[in-house]
């Protein structure tokens, strides 16, 4: 039983993380609180879910799609819609507070069309949901492999902040955007390749998700809701912050739901969470505000 | 703002009165339409009542609305219905004042997020209590009231509300909470004392919502914590109080007017596409109005006597300070 809570935790938790990293690279870099996330993540699973079940591509093949296009529309919404509110916003806390509302709109739009082109029907389709014997207890192939693209998600993503120009400039942005310009860095490229990149790893969630999960339009906000979560624990713009409070949270909600009580396993989350905002509101790992 | 007191509250009780009266000429779709209006109206005004002056977004309206909702479930047919609201009272003041001493010190996003977040806590464990502990999932509300009642109770309490928040914009209080609004850290070190005004006036907004979801409640007849805690009351509380505009006590009011109208055509027209066309709505209103309403007519005002400050600057180069 015990390892079965903790497989099960490992896996939710994988995905808790790999979905949060792209939120915490959008709010970390981009000062974007995009409220619509997690609808994004919902049509990456339907995306995924077209191709299979009409044309009969495997979703790991088609991440090699849907991240892409998860890239170009997140630019150009950044691009299109959000640049003006940059443009517009005094200081931070009207940016977010602006960026808040805007996706919020942007939210309903998205969940809109999506009723409208798929109904509020729950959808899921079967693949790779075989057993495979660990540790002891049995485990779908599927979880382990969103756990695996999960850690690999997170190493790239780190990698691609530590060790690239890019990445760097990024990171600069993140820290302070006016000293970042004075160095010459394009401040509102790195913003809008960040922002970008966030959306391509919500596809990328999206799709893996889609392999176990059943989803229908409606459910987006969950998502977003527990990756600003992970986000708020693991620190803002924090990777690898991101990937350890994912775990743990996927831990905690399989633990209590094995030990506790299976109903309690929400208000389990939001109880932690509240806890951390109270205690360290920089997050789990962050040393100071930014 | 240089018109007398007297006069003022003057013209408002005529309002008031003249509103009254309204129960006696409207149908029964006049009366809910009026209802959700009078309802809307004193959530989003006494959300602005804080939220205006500090900035601070908060999602929490539907807690308040909803603990109001349920001491009323629980209590209504045991207790005489004073009694009921002041336990109604008594709940939210005291969820507000734990809430708000807690929590007052975060900013921006993160009280953002709490206030969603401590909805969500309570809506689990009230509805965890009540599977577990209750073995119900929902109550019955059966008052003696009607639509009329219901009505003249919300009319009732907006006048009260709104002379609370007149009041408050010319006492000490309202003075410290615009400094606040201006800048905390100046706030501070004038000598006010910061969490202390963000606390009073939190409660008292709290209250407010607290009492709308007790009269509110008898409507339903049924309630079960996904009503009584449902966020979209939060967020079309925020979006109404922001389309009129915050920074004045009737702003709101001319958000919750039109979009209260909206909502019910939408939900008459196009049910399938009533997500859609509030989020194109809703995006439209920040792009064009982002001081809502009220903001625009001032702006409308202002830009005949003098010229336009110049606010071409980046979001991104305003931010030096901590």
């Amino acid at each position: 039983m015990f390892t079965n809570a903790f497989l099960s935790g490992l896996t939710m938790g994988g995905t808790y993380a790999l979905v949060a990293m792209g939120l915490t690279l959008q709010y970390g870099v981009s000062r974007i609180m995009n409220l619509a996330y997690g609808e994004f993540v919902i049509a990456a699973c339907f995306a995924a879910l077209i191709l299979f079940t009409s044309m009969g591509i495997s979703p790991l093949l088609a991440l090699l799609v849907v991240a892409p296009a998860g890239f170009a529309v997140s630019w150009l919404i950044y691009r299109i819609l959000l640049t003006p509110l940059v443009r517009r916003a005094p200081n931070r806390g009207a940016l977010e507070v602006d960026s808040i509302l805007a996706t919020f709109g942007m939210l309903f739009i998205v969940q809109g069309i999506m009723l409208a082109l798929f109904g509020g029907d729950y959808s899921s389709y079967s693949y790779f949901n075989t057993p495979v014997e660990l540790l002891g207890t049995t485990i779908a192939a599927n979880r382990l492999i969103v756990l695996a693209v999960a850690l690999a998600v997170a190493l790239a993503a780190w990698s691609f902040l530590m060790h690239t120009r890019s990445g760097t400039a990024m990171r600069a942005v993140a820290v302070d955007p006016v000293a970042a310009g004075l160095v010459a860095i394009d401040v509102r490229w790195a913003a809008a390749a960040a922002f970008a990149l966030g959306g391509a790893i919500a596809a990328t969630g999206g799709v893996l998700v889609s392999m176990f999960l059943t989803f229908n339009a409606n459910i987006g906000v969950v998502f977003t809701m527990k990756a600003l979560i992970v986000v708020i624990m693991g620190g803002v713009g924090n990777i690898a912050g991101a990937l350890a409070a994912g775990l743990i949270l996927g831990l905690a909600e399989s633990f209590v739901a094995t030990y506790v009580d299976p109903g309690l396993t929400i208000a389990v989350t939001y109880a932690i969470f509240l806890a951390v905002l109270l205690l360290r509101p920089n997050g789990l790992f962050g040393a100071r505000a930014r | 703002m240089t018109a007398r007191p007297a006069l003022v509250i003057a013209a408002g009780a005529a309002v008031f009165a003249a509103l009254a009266l309204v129960p006696f000429v409207a149908d029964g779709y006049g009366m809910s339409l009026a209802i959700a209006i009078a309802n809307y109206a004193i959530l989003a005004t006494a959300w602005a009542l804080f939220s205006g002056p500090t900035r601070y977004i908060s999602l929490a309206t539907v807690a308040f609305f909803g603990v109001g909702a349920y001491t009323v479930a629980v209590l209504g047919e045991v207790l005489p219905w004073p009694i009921v609201v002041l336990a109604a009272a008594v709940n939210g003041t005291l969820l507000a004042f734990v809430v708000g001493l807690s929590t007052l010190r975060l900013a921006g996003i993160y009280f953002v997020i709490f206030s969603f977040g401590l909805t969500e806590l309570i809506r689990q464990v009230v509805t965890w209590y009540e599977v577990k502990v209750t073995n119900t999932v929902g109550r019955y509300v059966f008052l003696d009231t009607d639509q009329s009642m219901i009505y003249w109770q919300l009319l009732g309490l907006a006048a009260i509300l709104y002379l609370t928040g007149y009041l408050i914009g010319r006492s000490r209080l309202g003075f410290a909470l615009r400094v606040i609004g201006g800048d905390e850290t100046v706030a501070r070190h004038v000598g006010i004392d910061t969490t202390r005004a963000k606390l009073m006036l939190f409660v008292l907004s709290a209250l407010f919502m607290t009492l709308t979801g007790a009269i509110m409640a008898p409507r339903w007849t049924y309630i079960d914590p996904a009503i009584a805690f449902n966020p979209q009351i939060s967020f079309q509380t925020v979006i109404m109080a922001l389309l009129g505009g915050v920074q004045r006590l009737w702003g709101p009011l001319l958000g919750v007017i039109p979009l209260t109208l909206l909502f019910d055509w939408l939900n008459a027209n196009f049910p399938n596409h009533y997500l859609l066309i509030l989020g194109i709505v809703f995006m439209l209103i920040v792009y064009l109005l982002p001081q809502g309403v009220a903001g625009a007519i001032g702006k409308l005002s202002r830009s005949r006597t003098k010229p336009e400050p110049e606010t071409d600057r980046k979001a991104h180069s305003a931010e030096a300070r901590p």
